[in-house]
């Protein structure tokens, strides 16, 4: 009579458990290990970490912002975008006359050269305390932006052939190469130090171009601020330095009655309404903008931030 | 009444030692005179341990490979002269200069400040070695005894009073006479005393003086007192002209600018050590650069590895220009105190404006000014630090450009754009526009250059922009107010008139305001700005 082996119970385990039992003594030495080390009361568990301390945030100068904000904090990135006459510009005005008010020594890099010193002027910027750098004057720079990928460089090569292309392609050198003054001088003002409000403005750049700033730029300019008085603030028409901004503000104009038009017959209107009147031109006024702003990103708040909505209007100069 | 006299030995050799310091351990000798009757006229102590003295020709010094021969530097010898009163001045105020190699100086009354003569002695030198001069200094309570222990013993010497005969009898007696103006009624002297056996000042001074003077008259019982340490002589004290100016006429021409900065960073550290010791700062710098002749200005960038050349030689036929001078002013907004900083900044400026052509020839010249005294408030943010600030808008105008980084300053005209650019000194005074508005105000986006639009117009007002260049900024005119007309400069040649709308836009990315400006002098219709 033959007998077959069978795989009973017993037989199978000292094969596995034994590895098992192997593995959970030696987890268990580990853990006494551990609980037997000095260095276990070091360890604080993340429920008791302390929170960072809130920066010291800066005033825009618009007190419905600095509400919604809390201000824009030094040692930090701060991102301001939105489209074509959506206020950014206003906004970035009235921070650096804030600024300048309290003594504070601002930069604005403007990599479009829009600034306009009549309306910093009406802002009430002191130009004593404001370096104005303006990029675009062509010169010799090694690259610093990330350059088109070829199949774009080839795609722009075959477009090359009639004249609207090569516009064009002037075009994308000029925003690269005023891209590459904006990082390199930006670079070197961080360095510098001593600055209390560093202003990056990018609005006027394409997007395409605006994206092509590699992230460990913002990384690099987010580093070098960090734990120093200096707020750098950035304000484009696309939001493009992502993890890197503590706080990311989105602005747009109030489509709901902006901007608003003062006129004798009418008075205050919206331009839609405005349209539709027969009234000349030359006795209407643009008289302010509404600008709806909405925080999209908040890394000073230990929740992640809510979309939460304000409207602040500004006045146009000829409106006295 | 104490004196200090600094003497310099081998000045002729130090001065030039100085401007090249890498010669500083090596046989130095220089030569004077028209080829091919080139002599030496002085030699350091390694190039006399070779056999090289004064007086020898050129073919004979070259017999000597290890000793490197240069030509005398009239430049170069006046920089070091100014260095070494620069060094004097600042610690007496009572200097005379009795020879290019040799000062004298009162120290009456600076034991309070500087503490004992021996001190004092040791705090001159080492700053006459910071200035790149190696000296012998002595103290000595009459002017004669400083001046013959300074030429007599190197180092430093302190002379006690009364114990003047006992130190100087060891001194030969050609130091007696090293000072001497007519210098061939000395060597007469010199040969005199010789015949007569006199070595040493011990054996002029034991001399009788009756027989001395009927052989050599008062000549003869002056020379013997000064042996002695009397001095017959008072300090004659002069007030020298500030002047920081180092020069220096190279051997060889300089092409490229990494060269020119190594000579620039010497003179800048001297100039800088002599405007430390008379406490006092830079506020403006003046380089000139002697240029070769026969070269042309040329592209200062070296395109294959991108070094920047300071000229390059003519390539072309029509390379015959005369060599000029190359100046360049860089104007501090506060007084400063750093070479580093003043290095850079040369650079930088350089590399923008780069003189065309070899350099042969370089001066630096500075204009002093008292250091900046400034007290920070506790309270008050921080600002850039003033050496760093320059650097940064110099480096910042390398990459952007000249003229483009600044405070922008508004000009007392309607007319747009009227503004210029400052240079950026963060000032601690308050302006007038530091108000705080009542609203927030809407700004302008300056397009420059503006944009040249075509523009359709209906009852009066304009109801459709097309750009001619951006695609995206044309579109259906959704409401427009204006004109506001302004004009100005009517008196002058270039008068303006212009026409301004606001105008809402409904282009490809939404609706935008834009200011229109119709010129009316020129008929052209621009969109000049956008409301942001």
């Amino acid at each position: 009579m033959s007998s077959v082996p069978c795989n009973t119970g017993n037989d199978a385990a000292p094969f596995f458990p034994a590895r098992f039992q192997d593995v959970q003594e030696k987890r268990a030495s580990v853990l006494k290990h551990i609980a037997r080390s000095e260095h276990l009361a070091e360890v604080r568990p993340a429920s008791r970490l302390e929170v960072r301390p809130r920066p010291e945030m800066l005033s825009t100068g618009i007190p419905e912002l600095d509400v919604l904000t809390g201000g824009i904090p030094h040692g930090c990135l701060t991102e301001i975008h939105g489209p074509a006459s959506s206020g950014k510009t206003s906004v970035l005005l009235a921070t650096i006359a804030a600024a300048t008010r309290r003594e504070e020594t601002c930069v604005l890099v403007d990599a479009s050269d829009s600034f306009d010193p009549a309306s910093g002027q009406a802002a009430g910027i002191d130009f004593g305390k404001l370096l104005w750098v303006r990029c675009g004057d062509f010169g010799t720079s090694s690259s610093v932006v990330r350059r088109s990928s070829s199949a774009y460089d080839h795609k722009a090569n075959d477009q090359q052939q009639t004249t609207n292309d090569d516009n064009k392609t002037r075009f994308q050198k000029n925003s690269e190469h005023r891209l590459e003054q904006v990082l390199k001088t930006t670079d070197l003002i961080l360095q510098s130090g001593g600055f209390g409000l560093v202003v990056l403005d990018l609005a006027g750049i394409s997007e395409k171009f605006v994206r092509r700033i590699p992230l460990a730029s913002w990384f690099r300019f987010q580093r070098t601020v960090e734990h120093t008085k200096t707020a750098l603030l950035v304000i484009t028409e696309f939001p493009c330095a992502q993890t890197c901004a503590a706080v990311a503000v989105k602005l747009d104009m109030n489509k709901e009655g902006c901007p608003t038009l003062v006129s004798p017959i009418f008075g205050e209107t919206g331009w839609e309404d405005s349209q539709h009147h027969s009234e000349p031109a030359h006795v209407q006024l643009l008289e302010n903008m509404r600008v709806k702003a909405e925080i999209v990103r908040s890394r000073l708040e230990r929740k992640p931030a809510q979309s939460v909505k304000t409207n602040f209007t500004s006045r146009t100069v000829r409106a006295g | 009444m104490p004196f200090a006299c600094i003497f310099v030995p081998d000045f002729l050799v130090q001065a030039i030692v100085r401007a090249e310091p890498e010669l500083r351990s090596n046989a130095v000798a220089v030569l004077e005179g028209k080829p091919p009757l080139e002599k030496i006229v002085a030699a350091n102590e390694e190039a006399r341990n070779e056999g090289v003295y004064p007086g020898i020709t050129k073919l004979q010094a070259e017999l000597c490979d290890s000793v490197t021969l240069h030509d005398r530097s009239e430049l170069q010898e006046l920089a070091a002269h100014r260095a070494l009163l620069d060094c004097a001045q600042s610690f007496s105020p009572r200097v005379e200069d009795v020879a290019p190699d040799t000062l004298l100086l009162d120290l009456c009354g600076l034991e309070k400040l500087f503490g004992s003569s021996p001190k004092i002695a040791r705090e001159i030198s080492h700053r006459a070695s910071e200035m790149g001069l190696e000296t012998n200094v002595a103290v000595a309570s009459t002017l004669e005894a400083a001046l013959l222990a300074a030429h007599g013993f190197s180092g430093v010497t302190v002379v006690p009073e009364g114990k003047e005969p006992e130190i100087l009898c060891s001194l030969p007696i050609e130091v007696l006479l090293a000072n001497e103006t007519d210098s061939e009624n000395a060597e007469e002297f010199l040969e005199t005393l010789q015949r007569w056996g006199i070595r040493k000042f011990r054996d002029l001074a034991a001399l009788p003086e009756v027989e001395l003077s009927e052989r050599l008259g008062q000549r003869g019982l002056e020379l013997q007192k000064k042996t002695c340490g009397l001095s017959s002589r008072t300090l004659v004290p002069a007030d020298f002209p500030m002047v920081f100016e180092e020069a220096i006429e190279l051997e060889y021409p300089l092409v490229l600018l990494e060269p020119l900065a190594f000579v620039l960073n010497r003179m800048l550290e001297q100039l800088c050590a002599r405007l430390e010791a008379r406490a006092l700062a830079v506020q403006e710098l003046h380089l000139e650069l002697g240029l070769e002749t026969g070269h042309q200005v040329s592209h200062p960038v070296s395109p294959q590895n991108g070094e920047t050349r300071v000229g390059q030689p003519a390539v072309s036929v029509e390379s015959e220009k005369t060599g000029g001078i190359f100046e360049r002013t860089i104007h501090l907004p506060i007084p400063l105190l750093d070479p580093k900083t003043f290095l850079k900044l040369l650079q930088l400026d350089l590399k923008a404006h780069p003189p065309g052509a070899p350099v042969t020839k370089i001066v630096l010249r500075i204009e002093p000014a008292k250091p900046r005294a400034a007290q920070n408030g506790l309270f008050q943010p921080s600002s850039p630090e003033p050496e760093k600030l320059e650097l940064t808008l110099a480096r910042i105008c390398s990459v952007v450009g000249e003229g483009r980084a600044g405070s922008p300053q508004l000009l007392d005209t309607h007319r747009r754009e009227a503004f210029e650019m400052k240079h950026f000194t963060p000032s601690a005074q308050k302006n007038g526009n530091s108000s705080t508005p009542k609203d927030l105000v809407t700004a302008l986006r300056i397009f420059r250059p503006a944009i040249a639009v075509r523009v359709d117009h209906q009852n009066g007002r304009p109801s459709h922009i097309s750009a001619t260049k951006q695609k995206q900024i044309s579109g259906e005119v959704l409401w427009s107010a204006g004109p506001w007309r302004s004009t100005g400069d009517w008196w002058e040649h270039d008068s303006w008139i212009r026409d301004e709308w606001d105008i809402a836009l409904r282009g490809q990315a939404g609706i935008a305001l834009y200011r229109l400006v119709h010129d009316v002098v020129e008929g052209k219709w621009m969109l000049e700005g956008e409301y942001d």
